[in-house]
């Protein structure tokens, strides 16, 4: 399969089962909840390192927060709910909580309900405040500013991690131009986030490692300067390799976000050096779901801006 | 289907209870049944056709013509449906009251809303004393709800109010939220004396500052941005508070006298 000169190879994504919860983060402007919000979404690319995969959805007008201010969507992925529930504490307290201006409420329903501000009342050393309105709880904790205030808790739902694809072009440059591309476009897409650095994966991984104490290493089939010493994965035009990751809230928003990620990605075209589009997978044993490139780049109902 | 009326034709000289009269008791229930039904009527006992002219079927919107202050404990217990009041309502409207909906369109007297635990109950004039407050003894009032005022309140409204809204678009007696536990009160008109007086926790909300006493501490004026979450869940309301968009007010804090966690705010 071929779109505008780059090969779509015939692979697939391979994703997992993970719990997700949104917060929507507000603030006296736009400029203080991304403060707010960069922060708790900070070192939170992978779970392996970091526990939770965090990223900002999307900036929200005044009229579409809780509470009349400007704010922005946080999405937050964990393998489990416990390990969500603890970080999404330990970063509510240590970035919000301590953030001038900001507020943070539940951005999502749901049955399984996790804190959010819960506990971190105490830390208003009985001087916190309850207040319960339209059933729902908030807590006003007295701060330096004034008072920070929190939802007490914040749904939980399941949702899909790992979805992703690779980018493979002829330079450098060229392989960041392409995802930066393709990322512009995936954050018009609601629910979905693309944890990296600007969205973007440069150390894609394989599992295992010669080393003992690794459980995953350096995908050598598709590092570019090894081409000649491993079971390469590349041809002798590709230079550089970048992958993009995608979390999602369900299966076909990572599908949305892959389709339109790649369709940005492709518009550059052969001819800006773009030449192949991959995806990593574990040969398909590990994970609950699987998206086929092609399958998802045939299927034109994905096409348009936004969901 | 029309609405179950129950239209007063008995001129009362004792206090009526109609705690029976209400959509979950009286579901599925015939007329027969209905007209059958005992209502204690001072020491004795009377049947619902005897007080009352009964019309209309639909028991999930149930209304009392004709009311009269000595007709007590209209909607007691409520768990679903709505009622209607036209006129005036006597004592225990509202009796710990858990869903649904009460309208009254008159006057109410005292303990209107005793240990009322969720629902809604539009008052559309005055109320007497001890709204939303506790049975005699009890240690908690009101638990949840909301109740819209649009007349005057008397004395102790929210006496050991646990949780939820009271809000009053006119003048409220002495006393208000004294003992409050927790929850919301809401005035647009003048307080009486000693407002807040023992309050544990809660907030009262006010247009003007009044007289306060010594256990009530000031602690400045501030912009809130909790109000605004406030004033939005009131923007349903059928009531002047869904038209209060500020958030900036004076705060006092207390009673101290009573751990002073409690809050009265007033609108600047």
């Amino acid at each position: 399969m071929m779109i505008n000169g780059v090969q779509i190879d015939d692979t697939f994504a391979e994703a997992f089962n993970m719990r997700g919860t949104r917060v929507i983060i507000t603030a006296q402007n736009h400029k203080w909840a991304y403060n707010g919000a960069n922060a708790m979404t900070g070192f939170a690319t992978s779970v392996i390192g970091c526990g939770v995969e965090a990223g900002i959805e999307r900036e929200l007008s005044p009229q579409e927060t809780p509470d009349g201010r400007p704010g922005v969507a946080v999405l937050m992925f964990a393998m489990g709910s416990a390990v969500l529930m603890k970080q999404l504490e330990n970063r509510m307290g240590q970035t919000i909580l301590t953030c001038p201006t900001a507020a943070a409420f539940s951005g999502i329903e749901g049955n399984d309900r996790i804190n959010l501000g819960k506990n971190l009342r105490f830390f208003g050393d009985g001087f916190q405040i309850s207040k319960q309105f339209g059933g729902k709880r908030y807590w006003r904790v007295p701060v330096m500013d004034g008072e920070f205030i929190t939802e007490e808790t914040t749904g939980m739902v399941r949702a899909v991690g790992g979805g992703n694809f690779l980018v493979l072009a002829t330079s450098q440059p060229q392989a960041l131009a392409a995802c930066e591309a393709a990322i512009e476009a995936m954050t018009k897409i609601p629910n979905v986030i693309m944890p990296f650095p600007g969205g973007v994966v440069r150390s894609g991984s394989k599992v295992g490692s010669k080393y003992k104490t690794m459980f995953a290493s350096t995908n050598d089939a598709f590092c570019p300067t090894l081409k000649g010493v491993t079971d390469t994965q590349l041809s002798e035009d590709i230079e550089s390799v970048m992958e993009i990751v995608i979390d999602g809230l369900t299966e076909a928003d990572i599908r949305k976000a892959t389709y339109v990620g790649i369709e940005a990605a492709c518009k550059l075209g052969g001819e800006n050096g773009v030449k192949r589009i991959s995806a990593g997978n574990y040969g398909g044993k590990l994970g609950q779901f699987q998206f086929h490139l092609r399958d998802i780049m045939n299927d034109k109902s994905l096409s348009g801006g936004s969901a | 289907m029309s609405a179950l009326t129950f239209t007063l034709k008995k001129d009362l000289a004792q206090k009526l209870d109609v705690s029976p009269l209400t959509p979950d008791l009286l579901a599925g229930k015939s007329l027969a049944e209905i007209s059958a039904t005992l209502l204690w009527y001072g020491k004795k006992q009377i049947r619902v056709d005897e007080a009352f002219e009964i019309t209309g079927k639909d028991t999930n919107e149930i209304v009392f013509d004709q009311s009269t202050s000595k007709i007590d404990y209209i909607g007691s217990g409520l768990k679903t449906g709505r009622i209607t009041v036209n006129g005036d309502a006597g004592a225990f409207l509202a009796f710990q009251m858990h869903r649904g909906n009460i309208t009254v369109n008159g006057n109410v007297n005292d303990f209107a809303a005793t240990e009322m635990a969720g629902g809604l109950l539009l008052i559309n004039h005055n109320v007497g004393d001890y709204l939303g407050a506790a049975l005699v003894g009890n240690k908690k009032g009101m638990k949840g709800g909301t109740i819209i005022v649009k007349g005057n309140a008397g004395d102790r409204i929210g006496d050991q109010m646990r949780r939820g809204i009271i809000l009053i678009e006119g003048n409220v007696g002495s006393y208000c939220a004294s003992r409050m536990l927790a929850g919301t009160i809401g005035v647009l008109g003048n307080v009486g004396e000693y407002v807040g007086y023992g309050m544990r926790r809660g907030t009262i909300l006010l247009t003007q500052t009044p007289k306060l006493h010594a256990t009530i501490q000031d602690c400045g004026i501030h912009t809130m941005p909790f109000l605004s979450l406030m004033f939005k869940s009131f923007s349903d309301f059928p009531s002047k508070f869904a038209h209060i968009n500020q958030n900036r007010v004076h705060r006092f804090a207390g009673d101290i006298g009573n751990d002073g966690k409690g809050e009265i705010l007033v609108l600047k």
